[in-house]
């Protein structure tokens, strides 16, 4: 179920993250990353590697994707989607930037929490 | 008995010449060879890419002390020949070393010309011929400044291009109105002298240099006819070449421009031969290798008694400077007998020329495509009758014939007969049929069998095409494993393009070398950072971005997001103070699992990220800093107890141990480095497994190196014996530091050696006493830059955003 209203909730600065880098946000159980790429588009997918649970923020990122540091799955940062042989999918977040600021939406957040 | 044979001069022309020798007759002769220059033989076209920085010395040499091993040849180096007794039939070198022949071979090659400016004798005025004139160039690129190069003709040209690469400021003075004017036509003159110029290099034609001016003792400048002054550190003297005939005048054998040898390369002396670029042949001198290698085939049966003749030479000529197409061929002064064909494409940059006599082509000039220059020049060696195809003749051979073909084709459709590489004579059905008889599959393959491509390499593209009509897709064009799918480009050929264009950061690096994705990927970033920080020290700003997490946050992820921690124990030695600190500390954070490593460290294991400047804040109390233990670098020396301790103990194993890690601590390496020293050959420090090890001994130090105790198992390998502490550092030291160059990012220091070559890496270090000092040098300068411990830099808030949350969306939902 999904809530119709978005409820967007400022989460940091575009200058918090560096260039090809990414942040974490603390949500309860769930952490998100804040991925920054060199054109500074931003993403926000659950900070959790579907295959051993690796730390994606801690990756290397390149064009639009990130590379997991665990064991080197390489990510979609756009459709969340696992690239070449792997198969796997990270949840990935909508996410509003706001001139510098970033939000996330807070209830499809609190969705999530609630389904997961 | 068998017959003396003695060579004078170890160029490319008697080179060639021996290697039809061994292959016709093997034990004919008893071979010697006196080499003024200290070294063996080498490809001397290739010195423009080493001036350049493409290749290296290594990389060129064509013959090295193996070879003359194999073949028993006896190679005197440095050895300038002074004297020839033809009534002994001896020969003498200034160094006093003498041999007798019964057949002797000249092959001084050629002196460059130095115009007698005033000035000329001064420090800093140097010529092209030979490498040490590289070395020179390259010395004194290194302060920079600014270069001129007297002579705008192929060699000027070339060392230009090549100061230029290595960051010198170069201005080219030519004599005459246009570049190159004994190849070109003054339109191709007018286009090369653009190309040159969009290198930043600044041409003056007409330039007619009165004198060089000094200042103390060295070059300053050079001063114009016309008033004007360049300042310049080096002038590069390149107006031309003269046979090196004096030691054959002083013999009285018959010498004119170059030493007078008929089609049997006899001179006047029956006994005596000249060879190469020292000998004239029916009233011509030659100054391009193609010649050289046919008299050397002549020469080498009429040793072995044969009658072969030599004819004299039709010449074509490329100029090696990367990224310029230029070909010329033959003649092509305007004359009224003579009718020409010209092709223009400003747009792309194309000048085509073929002058034409009586329906045969006598001269072909190419700018900017020079796909067909062997065409031209076989139609032109053949003297065919281009009457038939004379409308489409210019626009090359894929015209002929219908439709235009793609390159491809066009290499399968030149004749049997048609010659490709001009330096070494090779034409089309030597090289096809090398390729099917033995089966060859590579370019190395194809170079080793017929030579073609390789001496100047500028007929690669054509080899290439013939290894791919001839194999279909069983030919796979580089051996080379790309760095990684941005690239095609291997790890050597990126390390040597960012020094030789001096490439400083990474876009950089991308733009020039055509990386195929926008910002790389997460294997080659990590690589490019590491080629960048290890050639650039200081210059480069290290990107975080483009490093590990562990080297990003300067600690151990673990599989469940955590870090661990371990920090420096120099030597593996502790005292109460620290080991009371990290209980404290074990306490304090709550850390679950502390364990001794293998390589005499504490590690703490289960940190969260966020706790980790807080957890160096306390270590670093106790003088603790980091212990890179996550690093591409210098990890850890592990000692045993030595004289300190050990009953065995030759040598105090723990204070050498400590010494080389505090001096290399920081240091970033193409992949970890593990040492060990051990006091005695009990080896309780397990050295002989390590990257590098030390094994005292009553009389010194044994170091070894290139083991492995990973993945692979191997035990080191011995670079040599020292006598003290003090050597037995700065060898190690240089022994990284040429690994921190040479590595492949990721590669062991065991993967390098076997690459390079342990005896390479072992004259190098042991025996190369200029090497060692340069590769010593240039550790301790990087080390100005490395040596900052990075916890302290972090617990005074250095890249905060690594280690805390940007936000925590849990705590403002309780507010
Ligand atoms: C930078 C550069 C680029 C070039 N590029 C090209 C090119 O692209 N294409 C091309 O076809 N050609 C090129 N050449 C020319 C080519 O290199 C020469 O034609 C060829 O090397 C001549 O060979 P050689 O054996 O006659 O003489 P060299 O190779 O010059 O060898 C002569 C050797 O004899 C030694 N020697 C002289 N006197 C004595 C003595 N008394 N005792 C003992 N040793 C002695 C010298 O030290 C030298 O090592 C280039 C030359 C240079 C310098
Ligand atoms: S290696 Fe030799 S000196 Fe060192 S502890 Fe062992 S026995 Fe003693
Ligand atoms: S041996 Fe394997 S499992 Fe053990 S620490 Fe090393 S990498 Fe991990
Ligand atoms: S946990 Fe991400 S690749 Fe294994």
């Amino acid at each position: 179920m999904k809530a119709t209203t978005a409820n967007w909730i400022l989460v940091g600065r575009l200058s918090d993250i560096p260039k090809r880098g990414a942040r974490r946000v603390k949500n309860g159980e769930v952490t998100i990353a804040v991925f920054r790429t060199a054109e500074d588009r931003i993403f926000a997918l659950e900070d959790r590697c579907p295959h051993k649970q690796g730390p994606l923020s801690q990756g290397i990122i390149h064009g639009d994707c990130v590379t997991c540091p665990l064991h080197n799955w390489v990510f979609s940062l756009e459709t969340g989607e696992a690239q070449g042989a792997d198969e796997g999918r990270i949840t990935s977040f909508p996410v509003k930037l706001d001139g510098d600021d970033i939000h996330l939406d807070l209830n499809f957040l609190s969705d999530m929490r609630k389904s997961a | 008995m068998k017959q003396k044979l003695v060579i004078i001069g170890n160029g490319m022309a008697p080179g060639r010449m021996l290697e039809h020798l061994f292959d016709m007759d093997p034990e004919a002769f008893d071979v010697t060879i006196f080499n003024a220059e200290p070294r063996v033989n080498y490809n001397r076209l290739m010195l423009s890419p080493v001036l350049s920085g493409e290749k290296t010395y290594s990389d060129i040499i064509t013959h090295d002390d193996g070879w003359y091993d194999d073949h028993g040849v006896t190679l005197h180096k440095s050895a300038r020949v002074s004297t020839i007794d033809r009534e002994a039939k001896k020969v003498t070198a200034e160094n006093g070393v003498t041999a007798d022949y019964d057949k002797l071979v000249i092959a001084t090659g050629s002196l460059p010309i130095m115009i007698p400016l005033p000035g000329h004798t001064l420090d800093g005025v140097l010529v092209y011929r030979d490498l040490d004139d590289v070395d020179k160039m390259l010395k004194a690129a290194r302060t920079g400044g600014r270069a001129v190069v007297i002579g705008g003709g192929l060699l000027g040209l070339e060392a230009a291009a090549g100061l230029r690469e290595q960051g010198m400021e170069v201005s080219v003075l030519h004599l005459m109105p246009t570049l190159m004017e004994r190849q070109l036509d003054p339109t191709a003159g007018h286009l090369l002298e653009d190309a040159i110029a969009d290198r930043d290099i600044e041409v003056i034609t007409e330039a007619n240099t009165e004198k060089i001016l000094e200042k103390d003792g060295k070059v300053a400048g050079v001063l114009l006819d016309d008033g004007r002054e360049i300042e310049a550190t080096i002038v590069v003297m390149a107006v031309g070449i003269r046979p090196s005939t004096a030691l054959a005048a002083s013999a009285d054998i018959e010498c004119n421009r170059g030493i007078v040898v008929g089609d049997d390369m006899r001179t006047s002396d029956p006994d005596i031969y000249a060879l190469g670029e020292c000998s004239e042949h029916r009233g011509l001198c030659y100054g391009l290798v193609a010649p050289l290698y046919e008299m050397a085939k002549v020469l080498s049966e009429n040793l072995l008694g044969g009658r072969a003749e030599y004819n004299g030479s039709v010449t074509a000529t490329k100029l090696k400077v990367t990224g310029i197409d230029l070909y010329s061929a033959g003649d092509f002064a305007d004359d009224e007998d003579r009718e020409e064909i010209v092709l223009r494409d400003g747009m792309a940059g194309i000048y085509k020329r073929l002058v034409l006599k009586d329906n045969r082509i006598i001269g072909a000039v190419l700018y900017g495509e020079t796909s067909d220059g062997p065409w031209f020049f076989d139609l032109l060696k053949k003297q065919t009758d281009i009457a038939p195809m004379r409308d489409t003749l210019i626009f090359g051979q894929a015209y002929q014939g219908g439709a235009p073909l793609d390159p491809t084709a066009a290499v399968a459709a030149l004749p049997d007969d048609a010659e490709i590489c001009g330096c070494n004579g090779i034409c089309k059905s030597q090289i096809t049929t090398a390729i099917t008889e033995k089966g060859l599959t590579s370019l190395d393959g194809v170079r080793a069998h017929t030579k073609a491509s390789s001496s100047c390499g500028t007929c690669t593209g054509l080899v290439e095409q013939l290894l791919t009509v001839t194999l279909g897709d069983g030919y796979k064009p580089s051996a080379v494993t790309p760095v990684c799918g941005c690239t095609d480009l291997g790890h050597d050929d990126v390390r040597h393009l960012i020094r030789a264009k001096s490439l400083k950061t990474l876009p950089a690096v991308m733009q020039a070398l055509e990386w195929k994705t926008s910002c790389g990927c997460a294997k080659c970033r990590p690589a490019l950072n590491y080629y960048l920080v290890s050639e650039w020290p200081g210059e480069y700003a290290d990107d975080y971005q483009s490093r590990f997490i562990n080297e990003r946050v300067h600690a151990n992820i673990q599989k469940d997001g955590t870090y661990s921690v371990v920090p420096r124990m120099w030597g593996g030695i502790t005292s109460a103070a620290e080991l009371r600190k990290i209980a404290d500390v074990v306490d304090k954070f709550d850390i679950p699992t502390v364990k001794v490593t293998g390589g005499q460290r504490i590690d703490m294991l289960g940190v969260r990220k966020e706790d980790l400047p807080a957890i160096w804040a306390d270590l670093g109390e106790a003088g603790f800093v980091s212990g890179h233990a996550y690093a591409k670098g210098l990890r850890t020396v592990k000692t045993c107890v030595g004289t300190d301790w050990c009953r065995f103990g030759t040598q105090d194993s723990t204070g050498l141990g400590i010494r080389i890690e505090k001096f290399m601590w920081g240091a970033w390496t193409p992949a970890k480095v593990k040492m060990a020293v051990s006091g005695c050959p009990r080896n309780c420090s397990e050295a002989t497994c390590k990257d590098v090890g030390v094994i005292c001994v009553d009389s010194g130090f044994d170091i070894h190196f290139a083991g492995a105790a990973g993945l692979d198992i191997k035990g080191t390998e011995v670079l040599g014996h020292v006598k003290t502490e003090d050597e037995a550092l700065e060898h190690i030291v240089a022994l990284t530091q040429m690994y921190r160059e040479q590595g492949h990012y990721l590669e062991r220091i065991y993967k390098w050696a076997k690459r390079i070559g342990l005896d390479e890496i072992r004259r190098q270090i042991m025996e190369d006493i200029d090497a060692r000092q340069g590769y010593f040098d240039r550790f301790v300068f990087s080390q100005k830059f490395a040596q900052v411990d990075p916890w302290s830099e972090r617990v005074s808030g250095k890249d905060k955003h690594e280690f805390m949350p940007m936000s925590d969306l849990t705590l403002e939902a309780a507010e």
